[in-house]
């Protein structure tokens, strides 16, 4: 049970803050197709948590609102990739990039979890992710074999990233018990999936790949240590909420 | 008198998608279970177009409302993620609504998943020109795409495929 909780906060909270992430976005997009389909990604994830917290409530967790507005920083388990502020359009594209190649993959297998809820779930969630992965992928070849300007703030946002981008494959404590339970291949294995799928892509493009060896992850997320931006986005995400948390909605 | 599923469906029938005012639930396709019991109770499942669909709770409250309104016993109506819903779910007098609404239906997917060809290839529901291309795969609600026909100059949306 325990094993399943840690996996379903993590995933939970990923898709929730980068939901939230992607929201920053309506309004102010580079232009009006973006800023509609950041929104309407931001719609779908935050969507997606709120079923995965469901399930988290089934098993004795805080029903969704709470357990989406009330827990500190700390208390959330979602990678540092998703957190880090939008930047300009350049970052938001290459993480949108990265963190939807991994989701895509990640919910692929989740469709045989032995937990037949989540199994579920991710059989949804499986077409609705393909949209953002195909999004993300028609983008970065487009402007990845643009112009000069293009190619160097990409390159630039990409580096950046992937050290943050490595932290998504984290491993649990509970790792062993995760894959040996069939509830999930694990994080090593998705990896290395992941690592083949951005190079398909980037390769077609004149960016390059980093030489992800040499590059520490930033890990911790999965344990609870954030960086200094997700605070202040969870202040502001439940603003409204904690307010009155009794209220009906 | 005991309903029959023939009944019960045309009074769900009358309930249309809130975004979509000419198409029914029942001509979606989100209805994925109906249930009559021994004592003439009525037990109906929903499933979510999109998960992030804001209008789930219009659409089980409409359909309640449905079935009060003729004095039909039911349980409340339930959200279920068992039986996924897929646009293949939509029936053909479903694609001839939205068509008629304006917006291009959704291609028969079968055991694919939407990609980029297929996208590209979506009839003009004004003009069924397939000389179209699509601005963006994302739209004013989550079932949406955005596209241009080169044939009739108008831009159009398509309820988006979905496996």
């Amino acid at each position: 049970m325990e094993a399943l909780i840690d996996l379903l906060y993590k995933i939970a909270d990923d898709k929730l803050i980068l939901g939230h992430r992607n929201s920053e976005w309506t309004g102010v997009g580079p232009i009006l197709e973006e800023d509609i389909a950041f929104a309407s990604m931001a719609q779908d994830k935050v969507g997606q948590s709120k079923a995965l917290y469901d399930i988290l409530n089934s098993l004795g967790e805080p029903a969704p609102d709470p357990n989406a507005f009330l827990r500190n920083a700390e208390a959330f388990r979602c990678c540092q990739l998703v957190e880090l502020p939008i930047g300009e359009y350049d970052f938001s594209l290459i993480r949108h990039f990265l963190f939807d190649a991994a989701e895509l993959l990640r919910f692929d297998t989740l469709r045989s979890s032995s937990n037949e809820p989540l199994a579920q779930l991710a059989r949804k969630f499986y077409g609705e992710i393909k949209y953002h992965n195909l999004h993300a992928k028609t983008w970065i070849k487009k402007l990845g074999n643009s112009s000069e300007e293009a190619i160097e703030r990409l390159q630039n946002s990409l580096d950046y990233a992937f050290p943050y981008a490595l932290g998504i494959f984290e491993t649990s404590y509970l790792e062993e018990e995760i894959i040996g339970r069939n509830l999930f291949e694990g994080e090593v294995a998705l990896k290395d999936k992941w690592l083949n799928a951005i190079a398909e892509v980037i390769n077609q493009t004149q960016l390059h790949m980093p030489d992800y060896l040499a590059i520490a992850p930033k890990f911790g997320g999965r344990v609870g240590e954030h960086t200094e931006y997700l605070q202040p986005m969870i202040e502001e995400m439940g603003e409204v909420f904690r307010l009155d948390p009794s209220a009906e909605w | 008198m005991q309903y029959t599923k023939e009944q019960i469906l045309e009074v769900l029938d009358t309930v249309k998608d809130p975004e979509i005012p000419v198409l029914s639930l029942v001509d979606l396709g989100v209805i994925t279970e109906l249930i009559i019991s021994d004592t003439n109770v009525v037990s109906v499942t929903i499933t979510p177009t999109f998960s992030g669909c804001p209008a789930m709770d219009t659409m089980k409250k409409q359909l309640e409302e449905a079935l009060l309104a003729k004095g039909i016993e039911h349980t409340p109506v339930k959200v279920s993620f068992e039986t996924p819903w897929s646009s293949d779910l939509l029936t053909e007098k479903g694609r001839a609504a939205i068509k008629k609404f304006g917006l291009a239906p959704p291609p028969m997917l079968g055991n694919h998943q939407p990609d980029i060809d297929i996208l590209e290839q979506i009839a003009c529901p004004h003009c069924d020109s397939m000389n179209t291309e699509m601005k963006s795969m994302f739209g004013p609600t989550l079932c949406r795409s955005l596209h241009y026909c080169h044939n009739c100059l108008q831009a159009f949306e398509q309820f988006k495929p979905l496996g």
